[in-house]
């Protein structure tokens, strides 16, 4: 059975994570844990496909005597949870593969390779975990275990503050899901998830375990305004785990609001939909702004992290939204559009913190504007980072775009709503998408074409070489999963259609035989696309201009100066910077959303001091929400300082009156 | 065999495409030299200048990597699928359902990535400049295209320009003020994207006000000729679209033989004509703006295609 | 009512959301004024067609009313007074642009989602009239706190009297007095702001109102 099989995958995990700690202190250490890693993974990663795509036959339950006495701790595959082990265990696989090569760069072996497997077991038994407390034990393995990854460069300037802030937030997030859970189980406490789906709750109480599943899962997945410790702590943790980090553990979160909300929950109420879209509206776009204000590689991904989070949860509100007014056919589009960006948005995340790696043990540098000209010194990890950075962009023919393509189409089938408020909510939501694709878009043109093209900004950059085996082997199959997925996304669409037909009761019209491998979501006369064909024959029309061109006009090529008007060969500090690139952005939106003041002080004429141009930006959502809970927090402390400076009587009388408080309390109680 | 000739008149359709779009663009051009009282250039300049620079050698910058000898390539093939994909004389044409309205404008985004990536690859000042503000153009033309798709879906129950197009064609699409907005919204789309006054000058060579030319400022020869092709045919896209969907009389059906063609052909010769001569009259009218109005130009499209949707819920409520 | 007329109907009053809208778009005190002069020429259109298709003649002297007072005499007054005043500049807006519009655009949302549920029993026609109405008067209001010149507060002032008579006429059955006394009201009122601007740019040198804060005694 699947389910036995993935479970000693994950129980291989956990003694590869023990063995580790002896085995981090010898040169061998870091390809046998990764290899060993990688081999579970890939097993991992087998025995979830074959389950999601053989039909139910693999499916199942099992209950192992373990946890609480009384409850054990039940596993569950579903389709949802197959199909979710294959994102976690792609991403796993892929990471393995990499830290074969990138791991040999680290400096502290023994803070990353027991992590590492522990990290991949929780985020594999999450998935499995069929009670709340196995999800909840799971979950909060899988927060310390990546806290710790956070952490394994905790000297560098502001690690140990970004492994702060995630430790405080994990924690206010699983303090959410636990009263999620609590809610969900009721007063005689049924907390396996079948007891709790024979019993939905009551409308009050669905829209507090609601409202608290979107606060847990959203503080992990980076909803906004939850996202704070996101672009900190997933850039401070060695390049593979970021990617893991941002490509599956935030996907992980996904499943558990889908889990909740989709499963556990019962019928939907449309307004729950409304909400859970317009958060993912405006998480897309706060997501991409900060990405463009960024200059730090890694930090940028993260917060396309955020963005991409935002579409996925556009995808679930509607399913939601169309759930709760009986359209099926409806739901089904706007599920399979998410849990398809769940999928892509995991390779190419993936393969973009690969690529920013890569850059990073090349250069040692994450700051943009000290790179420049990669692509000169390695051509294949620009050419890979390229075809990641079209598919985030959303760009026909990369598979970035289906799933955005099939959410838009969501959108549109949105005027047959009943609710009017929806009706006017989701082509607003439906613009922010496409102000969010097109920034995106906007954002990697500067992030490819600032870090790779131009001229090297800075010697580490001028001297950096092509990066190891491993990591170009991961990287290329990634970016070859990517175009895959973009033009043959029937297939995909397909393997989807067990899980959107058990959650949303419906399943789009099989793709895999339309003519020409098209897909078409609703009707082929409503809309359809066809990526293989476009791929094709723009190939053909580009490879068609190329022969015609050099056959018969000029193939003559010389080099020389730039020309850039007449201007003689300048320093490469004259060059576009990253923080030049998206002025005009920070200019139009950035005034608004972030406060962006910019003060330019040019000295008089005659006086030879250089000009300074300073801008200033402020984080709206963080002086909205979190500086004035930081504020009360540091009031609280200093008031409660007085209480380190009592006498041992003083001390003596606290614990007993609290005692007594307690006992009282019981009295009472009872 | 049916599928042979449906593959005929498609290639057909973009040999067509790929002919005309020099000639339209020289076509504007000559009626707006007209309009300022000049003799203007030859109707067939612009395939002169292409086969001129066709025949040049490229002189590459020392810096410039593969993605700058590969991006004119790829922008003038995928601009190029992207305008045959659309309904010019017939509708229903065989690749037509490989990519729908939203899909032809993504494939225009991806055109318009590597032509950004290509102005910031040699490292100079002025290809930087040219590339952020195209891309902050498009950033904020895309959602208003969005809103003008969502109003035409709503009307026409589809996104497929060939399915518009016929539903705009039965005529019981009735009198509707969202069509007008919808059409100026586009039409305010397709200004900024195709670099037209008031947005951007495609005459112009001054330095600081450019942003189409200033990203290509450092291509040549053959490349130059490939990305200039493409802007033309973009022009002739955003054209062909606004002819199909808001004024889709005469246009033939896909399977009627060729007296429907040649008749659907003669018809978008006409819009064409009419079209580049309503281009013209405007470019001249107008002044350009400075690159900061733009956001609050294309705020008005946005606007518009939002109030377009909003007042077809307000009708289709009634 | 048959299809074409309720079409047009529609044209017309969906083109006053549109012309109020260009209003608030207008950054000039001349564009600003002969946008205001589009806005009361499309009211007394919508006015007029109003008159034709409910064959009610009254109506017909209440487009004329508004054609003659509103399109032109309003018009060419207040250009009078901008050249005197000599502030043909660019308004100074409280909030930018962009984001006026983006509330703009709400504000309709919301008056066709107050409008349209609440007039359902009523007529196609009066419906639309109704939520396209409530639209023109809340965006007339927003020009009003959009702006400090008080020459485009009083073009706000007076577009909220258009959105007014479309939705009188809409309703069917406004009785004319009501329509001339308004637009008397209208004039009165106009008379009197202009005195008065003349009377703050004799004593303040601006006609923003903003510098009057400063003279009421408490702080703003």
């Amino acid at each position: 059975m699947a389910l036995a099989g993935l479970l000693w995958c994950i129980g291989a995990l956990l003694a590869i994570s023990v063995a580790a700690i002896p085995a981090a202190r010898h040169r061998w250490g870091t390809p046998a844990v990764y290899g060993s890693a990688l081999c579970a993974s890939t097993i991992g990663l087998g025995l979830a496909l074959a389950s999601l795509l053989g039909g139910g036959a693999l499916l199942g339950a099992l209950t192992l005597p373990v946890g609480l006495p009384w409850l054990g701790a039940h596993f569950r595959l579903d389709a949802l949870a197959a199909f979710f082990l294959v994102v976690v265990n792609l991403g796993a696989a892929g990471a393995s593969l990499y830290g074969l090569g990138y791991g040999s760069h680290e400096e502290a072996p023994g803070r990353v390779l027991p992590f590492f497997p522990a990290f991949l077991a929780g985020m594999n038994l999450v998935v499995l975990a069929d009670d709340a407390f196995t999800f909840l034990f799971t979950w909060e393995l899988m927060s310390l275990t990546s806290w710790a990854l956070v952490m394994a460069h905790h000297r560098r300037p502001g690690n140990a503050a970004a492994g702060y802030l995630y430790l405080i937030m994990a924690s206010f997030g699983t303090l959410a899901l636990l009263l999620a859970f609590g809610l969900l189980a009721g007063p005689a406490g049924g907390y396996a998830f079948a007891a709790i789906r024979a019993a939905p709750p009551a409308p009050g109480v669905a829209a507090a375990v609601l409202v608290l599943a979107l606060i847990g899962a959203g503080s992990k997945a980076g909803l906004v305004p939850l996202h704070v410790w996101l672009p900190l702590a997933h850039p401070a943790a060695p390049s593979h785990v970021s990617a893991l980090m941002s490509g599956v553990m935030t996907k992980v979160a996904v499943y558990g609001a889908v889990r909740i909300v989709f499963d556990l929950l019962g019928v939907p109420t449309w307004w729950a939909g409304a909400l859970v879209a317009l958060l993912g509206g405006v998480t897309a776009v706060m997501g991409v702004l900060h990405a463009l204000m960024e200059h730090d590689l890694k930090r940028l991904l993260a917060y396309h992290t955020v963005e991409n989070i935002g579409i996925i949860f556009i995808g679930l509100g509607l399913a939601l939204a169309f759930g709760a007014n009986g359209m099926r056919a409806a739901a089904a589009l706007a599920l399979t559009a998410a849990l398809l960006h769940v999928f892509n948005h995991s390779v190419f995340k993936s393969l973009l913190f690969f690529g920013s790696g890569a850059v990073l043990t090349a250069t040692g540098e994450r700051d943009m504007e000290r790179l420049g000209g990669l692509i000169h010194r390695m051509p294949l990890t620009a050419f890979v980072f390229l075809v990641g950075s079209a598919a985030i962009s959303a760009l026909p023919p990369f598979n970035g775009f289906v799933s955005e393509w099939l959410t838009f189409q969501a959108i549109l089938v949105s005027p047959a709503l009943p609710q009017w408020l929806l009706k006017f909510l989701v082509p607003a939501i439906g613009a922010l998408l496409a102000l969010s694709a097109a920034l995106a878009a906007a954002c990697f043109v500067k992030a490819f074409g600032v870090t790779f093209l131009g001229r090297p900004r800075s010697d580490a950059a001028r001297q950096a070489v092509e990066t190891d085996r491993w990591s170009l082997a991961t990287m290329l199959i990634l970016a070859a999963l990517c175009l895959v997925a973009g033009i043959l996304p029937g297939y995909f669409i397909d393997a989807l259609a067990p899980v959107v037909r058990a959650l949303a009761g419906a399943q789009l019209p099989r793709q895999g035989e339309l003519d020409w491998l098209t897909i078409v979501p609703v009707a082929q006369s409503r809309s359809s696309y066809n990526g293989l064909l476009l791929f094709l024959i723009i190939a053909f029309a580009a490879g068609l201009g190329a022969e015609a061109i050099h056959r018969w006009a000029s193939g003559v090529s010389r080099r020389s100066a730039p020309w850039d008007c007449g201007f003689p060969d300048a320093s490469p500090a004259t060059q576009y910077t990253a923080g030049s690139f998206s002025q005009p952005i920070r200019r139009v939106f950035g005034s608004v959303v972030f406060r962006a003041r910019e003060e330019v002080n040019m000295p008089p004429p005659g006086d030879l001091r250089a000009a300074q141009m300073h801008v200033r930006m402020r984080d709206v959502l963080w002086d909205a929400f979190y500086a004035p809970v930081a504020g009360l927090v540091s009031y609280v402390a200093d008031r409660l300082n007085k209480v380190q400076f009592l006498s041992i009587r003083a001390y003596l009388t606290l614990v007993f009156g609290a005692l007594v408080t307690l006992l009282t309390v019981l009295a009472v109680w009872r | 065999m049916a599928i042979g000739l449906q593959l005929l008149v498609q290639i057909c359709q973009m040999a067509l495409v790929l002919a005309l779009a020099p000639l339209f663009a020289g076509y504007v051009r000559k009626v707006k030299a007209h309009l300022l009282r000049r003799q203007g250039p030859p109707l067939a300049q612009h395939y002169r200048e292409l086969l001129r620079l066709l025949r040049k050698d490229v002189v590459l910058a020392d810096s410039a990597s593969w993605v700058f000898r590969v991006a004119p390539y790829l922008i003038f093939a995928t601009t190029w699928v992207a305008v045959s994909l659309v309904p010019t004389f017939a509708i229903g044409l065989i690749f037509s359902y490989a990519a729908d309205v939203i899909a032809i404008v993504a494939l225009l985004g991806s055109a318009r990535f590597m032509l950004a990536l290509a102005g910031l690859d040699v490292g100079t000042s002025f290809g930087g400049i040219g590339s952020s503000r195209e891309m902050l153009i498009a950033s904020l033309a895309e959602p208003a295209m969005l809103m003008v798709v969502f109003t035409l879906s709503l009307l026409a129950g589809s996104t497929q320009l060939s399915s518009i197009a016929a539903s705009m064609q039965a005529s019981d699409v009735g009198l509707r003020f969202s069509i007008a907005l919808a059409l100026i919204g586009l039409v305010m789309v397709a200004l900024a994207e195709n670099a037209r006054i008031p947005i951007d000058n495609p005459a112009t060579h001054l330095e600081l006000t450019m942003v189409h030319e200033a990203m290509i400022l450092e291509y040549s020869g053959r490349h130059l000729a490939l990305i200039e092709a493409a802007a033309y045919l973009k022009l002739l896209l955003y054209v062909s679209v606004i002819a199909c969907v808001f004024f889709p009389w005469g246009i033939a059906i896909s399977g009627q033989g060729p007296a429907a063609y040649f008749a659907g052909i003669g018809v978008y010769l006409l819009k064409l004509a009419a079209g580049g001569f309503l281009l013209a009259v405007f470019e001249t009218a107008i002044a350009k703006m400075r690159v900061f109005r733009v956001p609050d130009f294309l705020g008005a499209a946005l606007m518009l295609g939002f109030l377009a949707t909003l007042l077809l819920f307000v009708t289709l409520a009634g | 009512m048959d299809r074409l007329a309720l079409d047009v109907a529609h044209l017309l009053a969906g083109g006053l959301v549109l012309v109020s809208f260009m209003l608030l778009y207008q950054d000039r005190m001349t564009g600003l004024v002969n946008n205001f002069a589009l806005h009361a020429l499309v009211v007394s259109l919508s006015v007029a067609w109003q008159a034709h298709i409910q064959h009610a003649p009254h109506l017909y002297i209440t487009a004329a009313i508004a054609l003659i007072v509103k399109a032109i005499v309003i018009p060419l007054a207040l250009h009078r007074i901008i050249v005197q005043l000599g502030i043909h500049r660019t308004i100074e807006t409280v909030v930018g642009i962009g984001q006026t519009m983006l509330a703009g655009i709400g504000l309709v949302a919301l008056s066709i989602m107050v409008m349209l549920p609440i007039t359902a029993k009523a007529g196609t026609l009066t419906q639309q009239d109704l939520a396209f109405a409530l639209s023109v008067l809340l965006l007339g209001l927003l020009m009003m706190i959009s702006r400090r010149n008080a020459v485009s507060q009083v073009i706000g002032f007076m577009s909220i009297e258009n959105g007014l008579i479309l939705a009188a006429t809409g309703a069917k059955g406004m009785p004319l007095v009501v329509e001339i006394s308004v637009a008397f009201s209208i004039l009165i009122a106009l008379i009197v702001i202009g005195v008065f601007l003349f009377r703050i740019r004799e004593r303040f040198d601006t006609v923003d109102i903003h510098a009057l804060h400063q003279y009421r005694g408490e702080q703003l």
